[in-house]
């Protein structure tokens, strides 16, 4: 039994995070206020093989970002397990042992402002790594090493000397993944590395992440709202609705068959570059609160779809053409298969 | 819509320079910039961060940050220069006739006041119109720019309102007054997708309805596809491309346009790289002579590197760039950009 297929790389199950955002036990007490917990990520499976790109989307607030932070261990869960190539992250090590487990993965952070230190010099930001997992053997292989990641990230080694406010915020993306890459990664979190990026410097960047992959075969969590950074980058997708996944499937699949109603809506938003006519439908209303999310499937009070059963109960995900989709309308056959088709038919042709 | 030709034009910008003095010399951020935009028209100001074309958006509604200040060139409203104007006379021509909207919702709007009361203070300032006339005015406003339960909500404050509500509350105070154009400044940037969609399409339907002129900036080419009617593509200071939004869009003039919209990830067809434009926009200190792209760009000739090309018209567009100079040296290569 154990062993019989072989573990996904990265495999996260029943995850769940709240945070507790009450106020103080004072306040509480005297004007008689309940505890408030949001729950930013509510229960949710994925599996990510080694060397694709899986990708979470889904608007402002949906915990996209927290799982990220989950995943990477800045957070523990309130509940669930993240596995990494076999080994539960929950459970406690020696040292040592964590240590390298950790050195195998890396998080690239969306605001290159705020991520690298601007006290330090470039050498020491993508040095750090290097240092805390004690992989250099002395001094010239510290500095052949550091060369070498500034030029696999487009820089030269004499950028090394200077301290981040020299460069434009595309140059530290580049010192970032830089970073990142410096402790040899296997496996690479992304949350949201180019929305703080013009669509020039954005290009640049996926370029560099794709010809990576290739490389030093990474694999890749990559979060992020923008659905066409996300179709042009991923292996598979999964979208978030407040803290749950309501639908998984390969990136093609998903962008061409779309299954979820949320997912519909959400394609729907993305502006038609291509001039081909298609309308754009603004959809109704706005992410409820993850407060106090609603009762059922949290998606209902916007769902053209939504029946008694979608309000009172929980859908769960079902199989379905290589991915998964947690919505009783596709369940029960009450929604209609549609196909989408993206393609500027003016262009193409000509 | 059709290029609106016969209308004379709302607002007409020309060869706007906009200068910062520094103590290492001058940074000029707008550079010989010219446009118009007529009665109706949407026209959309694309580019990338530092290419100029909030600064241009600012210097037409008076609201430069000093040191910036407009060191040449004009700006018309209606036929009427407003870029000389004392500030008490252009403060009224601000929200009067001219409405602004900004990015983020939360800092344009005064946490301590509620919604209503900032309403009619607007109204109040350039209508004369009593308390209680301002009050329905500002509850027809909040109704138009679709906030459920107006009447509720008017008395509410800011941080009670969630994003896309705020930045429509904005919008209704941009509309106060009635005014002729509309300057919106990243309008949907700080919005989520599914909202974005919303704002655009009230902003288009508010366009329609009154005739506003509406100069839309933003970095985001999807936004533009949408909205406008013409597109303006700002590099480095400089207007490089401008012309209907269909052409610049699907066959762009410009090398760097043509790049940008590369470089922008599409749904139809899936490639294996993006179109990448290699190099960064320079900063103000070090523009290269002749040409501002010239550095990046892939058709140089010797032309680019001493000559700065002004807008000359290609197709229907107009584009600053040498490769349309007809009979010029350039006029060959023009056809090699068609064909790439």
């Amino acid at each position: 039994m154990l062993d019989a297929a072989p573990r996904p790389f990265v495999q996260i199950e029943g995850l769940k995070r709240y945070f507790d955002v009450s106020p103080s036990w004072l306040v509480r007490t005297l004007e008689r206020r309940p505890r408030m917990v949001v729950q930013a990520v509510d229960g949710i499976d994925i599996e990510i093989a080694k060397g694709e790109t899986f990708s979470l989307v889904g608007e402002s607030g949906c915990g996209k970002s927290t799982v990220a932070r989950l995943v990477v261990g800045l957070y523990p869960p309130t509940d669930g397990t993240i596995s990494f190539d076999g080994n539960d992250m929950a459970v406690r090590r020696a040292g040592a042992e964590t240590a390298a487990l950790r050195r195998r993965m890396q998080m690239i952070f969306q605001d290159p402002y705020a991520s690298l230190n601007p006290r330090w010099r470039v050498f020491d930001i993508i040095a750090e790594p290097i240092r805390a997992f004690g992989l250099a053997k002395d001094r010239a292989d510290l500095q052949s090493r550091v060369d070498g990641l500034l030029r696999q990230v487009r820089l030269t080694a004499a950028d090394g000397r200077k301290f981040p406010h020299e460069f434009s915020g595309g140059q530290r993306q580049r010192i970032s993944i830089a970073r990142a890459l410096a402790s040899e990664p296997e496996f690479l979190v992304c949350d949201e590395p180019t929305s703080a990026l013009d669509v020039s410097v954005q290009a640049q960047i996926l370029n560099l992440m794709v010809d990576l992959q290739r490389r030093l075969k990474l694999t890749y969590l990559f979060i992020s709202h923008n659905l066409a950074v996300v179709y042009h980058i991923s292996t598979r997708v999964g979208v978030m609705y407040l803290g749950r996944l309501v639908e998984v499937a390969p990136s093609e699949t998903l962008f061409r068959r779309p299954k979820h109603p949320y997912t519909r809506m959400l394609l729907d938003t993305i502006p038609d570059l291509d001039m081909s006519g298609r309308q754009r439908n603004p959809v109704a209303g706005e992410v409820p609160s993850p407060i106090n999310p609603p009762s059922g499937c949290t998606f209902h009070p916007r769902c053209p779809f939504a029946n008694q059963r979608c309000r009172i109960e929980r859908p769960k995900a079902i199989a379905i053409e290589g991915g998964t989709v947690a919505c009783h309308a596709v369940e029960e056959g009450r929604l209609a298969v549609e196909e989408r088709s993206y393609d500027a038919p003016v262009r193409q042709r000509a | 819509m059709t290029p609106p030709t016969n209308y004379p034009p709302l607002l007409e910008v020309k060869s706007l320079r906009v200068e910062f003095p520094t103590r290492r010399g001058t940074l000029v951020a707008v550079d010989d910039v010219s446009f118009d935009i007529a009665p109706g028209e949407v026209l959309g100001v694309v580019g990338e961060s530092g290419a100029g074309k909030s600064l241009t958006g600012n210097a037409i509604i008076g609201l430069l940050e000093p040191p910036g200040r407009i060191a040449s060139g004009e700006i018309r409203l209606e036929g009427r220069r407003i870029d000389n104007l004392p500030y008490e006379e252009m403060r009224r021509v601000r929200g009067a006739r001219i409405g602004a909207i900004f990015q983020d919702p939360l800092t344009s709007l005064n946490p301590l006041y509620s919604v209503g009361r900032q309403l009619v203070e607007t109204i109040q300032t350039h209508l004369p119109l009593s308390a209680g006339e301002a009050r329905k005015r500002a509850l027809d406003l909040l109704k138009e720019v679709g906030i459920p339960g107006a009447e509720h909500r008017i008395d509410h404050y800011p941080h009670q309102f969630s994003g896309g509500m705020r930045q429509r509350v904005v919008i209704a105070l941009a509309l106060c007054a009635g005014p002729r154009l509309i300057v919106a400044d990243e309008p949907t940037t700080a919005l989520d997708v599914s909202i974005q969609a919303q704002i655009i399409a009230l902003i288009k339907k508010l366009c329609r309805e009154h005739a506003t002129a509406v100069m839309l900036v933003t970095h985001d080419m999807g936004v533009i596809a949408e909205t406008a009617d013409r597109v303006a593509v700002m590099y480095a200071g400089r207007i490089a491309e401008i012309g209907p939004v269909r052409d610049v869009v699907k066959d762009a003039k410009h090398p760097y346009t043509k790049g940008l919209m590369g470089s922008i990830p599409s749904l139809g067809v899936r490639h294996d790289r993006l179109t990448q434009i290699d190099g960064t926009m320079p900063r103000l200190t070090e523009i290269p002579t002749g040409c501002a792209f010239n550095p990046r760009c892939d058709f140089r000739g010797s032309r680019c590197l001493g000559e700065r090309p002004e807008l000359m018209s290609a197709g229907a567009s107009r584009a600053a760039c040498w490769l349309h100079d007809r009979g010029g040296v350039g006029a060959p290569a023009a056809k090699d950009l068609a064909d790439a």
